[in-house]
């Protein structure tokens, strides 16, 4: 088990019924026990978003204009999908504002 | 327009108003230009062009040591103190010159910072007037300002706190066409635009021109702010090489904005810029503020660098000026670069009626049922009375409330003994978009005499009754 906290930025958390924070629980994967962001994706989008799905992924990936973040750090930088998460790890997705 | 005389009186009212508009916008032009000859004279004068032009003060003596006249060092006195700001950042900022696209809610206090603070040349583009509703949040402008340029009223209220920069108006969209001309005369470029293929368009020029840009945006009760295209940092393109689809692109005008936040983040962005202008500190490059209101919490997080793929910025990418004035931004997009309300036609003739048409049949009394489908808190604002709110958004699981609605209605004809027709739906919203769409859904569900009314409550206020407040 490992504790994963889950804040959406940018209107996202309108896609969870407007709940901004998640703190949950997500099963490691495979033989080696592994999370990855890839299976972190789609555990969100089954258990987490409520409507609209296509605002949040688009294929198996996030859509254009939400950025990911894993411990603040934007998830370019570790891997991508293939991040492997650890417990206690924060992730955050954020879509982008362009309103002024 | 009209034949009769009331018409001629409004029609000579109108000219009249228009005849003295115009008189009074050549003449603010003639002080626009003299104010710019007056600080080119001064400049040329003094030192670094950085002396007071204004007549009250003492004419500009050659600084005795430093590089600062004894005007300015008067003026930012508590600026030059800060020992991690100075003399030096302040001579910086006199010699820089920022450019700040957008005098809206972001441009306002950017700019006024900008001013107060000392850059040399601010200049301002935009191509709107300022409305009523813009001055929660623009808190540049001013009532007396209403129906004027935007840019002419930013820079009179820079002008007005520091005579001694130099001001410039760009009073145009900013477009392809005239982007790498009017930027290229700046160092330091503010995007304080409110739409997508804007912001796009100002990163790439950036990439083109070498520009650093301080990037902000907000909406709602979030903000967002970093600089892109700045010491190896990344560019708008690195970060987000596909545009959002256009249904994720929220408008102020759509989803409100608490006037505080674009503040807070146009702050923000006079203050980097006036770091890389300054050359202090470390500019938020390669990290990303994100601002949550509500909850009161500031984060800044890491963002990836330059991107070696980048089709800007890239290793591979040679953005060249040529290419960038042949791009189609709203294309690439899907999304126009101007702000004009989005308007659906969605549904055939027969299914719609005219705001001045429901107005005779409430008027003839004829039976029927108003279903307004706004978000319950768009309702609370102003609603037509004996209307019902059900929310487009719940719209699917409360179709049982228009059926009761609809017996009702009924049986109230049958006790007055007018049953001889059926009443009628008729289904309304703010803009006359959502209503479309309900009345489609309401069509698919068995509600086939449901009708949208044309341009909603904004056509309501246009045509039928004035004093119906819009929003």
């Amino acid at each position: 088990m490992a504790d994963r906290s889950f804040a959406s930025c940018g209107g996202l958390e309108l896609l969870c019924d407007s709940v901004k924070i998640h703190d949950v629980n997500v099963e490691q994967q495979g033989e080696e026990k592994k999370l990855t962001m890839k299976y972190l994706l789609s555990w969100v989008r089954t258990n987490l978003i409520k409507e609209r799905p296509e605002m949040f992924m688009k294929g198996e990936t996030v859509r254009p204009g939400v950025l990911v973040l894993v411990n603040d750090c934007d998830w370019e930088l570790s891997g991508q999908l293939e991040t492997v998460l650890e417990e206690k790890d924060v992730v955050v997705f954020i879509s982008t504002l362009h309103g002024g | 327009m009209n034949s009769n005389g009331k018409g001629e009186t409004v029609a000579e009212i109108r000219r009249e108003i228009a005849a003295l508009q115009k008189a009074k916008s050549e003449i603010d032009d003639r002080i626009s230009a003299l104010q710019a000859r007056l600080s080119t004279c001064a400049s040329e004068d003094g030192a670094n062009g950085t002396n007071c032009c204004s007549q009250r003060l003492t004419p500009p003596e050659p600084p005795s040591s430093g590089q600062l006249s004894a005007d300015a060092i008067y003026r930012y006195s508590r600026q030059l103190i800060l020992p991690s700001f100075g003399v030096e950042a302040q001579a910086n900022l006199l010699k820089s010159s920022v450019l700040v696209i957008g005098a809206g809610g972001l441009g306002s206090p950017a700019l006024l910072y900008l001013a107060a603070c000392g850059v040399g040349r601010v200049g301002i583009v935009d191509h709107d007037a300022v409305e009523l509703n813009n001055l929660h949040r623009q808190i540049i402008h001013t009532e007396a300002y209403i129906g004027r340029s935007k840019v002419e009223s930013a820079a009179a209220a820079c002008r007005a706190i520091n005579s001694t920069a130099q001001i410039v108006e760009h009073k145009e969209a900013f477009r392809t066409s005239n982007a790498l001309e009017i930027m290229r005369e700046y160092d330091i470029v503010v995007d304080a635009t409110d739409n997508v293929p804007s912001r796009y368009m100002i990163s790439d020029c950036c990439v083109v021109l070498r520009k650093p840009l301080i990037s902000g945006a907000a909406l709602g009760l979030e903000g967002q702010l970093t600089v892109y295209n700045y010491n190896g940092g990344p560019c708008y393109r690195c970060l987000f090489p596909t545009p959002p689809p256009t249904t994720a692109c929220q408008r102020c005008s759509d989803s409100g904005v608490l006037g505080v936040v674009p503040g807070i983040i146009g702050c923000l962005q006079a203050l980097e810029a006036i770091k890389v202008a300054g050359a202090v500190g470390e500019p938020l490059s390669g990290r990303m503020l994100l601002f949550d209101a509500l909850s009161a919490r500031i984060r800044v997080v890491k963002i990836r660098g330059r991107s070696s793929q980048c089709e800007a910025c890239g290793e591979n990418a040679a953005l060249t000026e040529e290419q960038f004035r042949n791009l189609d931004y709203e294309n690439f997009t899907q999304s126009p670069l101007s702000m004009s309300p989005l308007k659906l036609h969605l549904l055939p003739a027969e299914a719609r009626i005219t705001t001045k048409e429901y107005n005779e049949i409430n008027l003839k009394g004829e039976p029927h049922i108003l279903v307004d489908v706004r978000p319950a808190h768009h309702y609370k604002i102003i609603s037509l009375p004996k209307s019902l709110n059900i929310p487009l958004a719940s719209l699917e699981g409360r179709l049982s409330e228009i059926t009761a609605a609809y017996a009702s209605e009924e049986s109230n004809m049958t006790a007055t003994g007018e049953a001889s027709r059926a009443p009628s739906l008729y289904i309304i919203c703010r803009r006359g978009n959502d209503s479309q769409r309900a009345v489609e859904f309401l069509h698919e569900k068995g509600f086939a005499f449901a009708k949208d009314i044309i341009g909603g409550l904004e056509s309501w206020s246009q045509d039928v009754d004035p004093k119906f407040p819009i929003y």
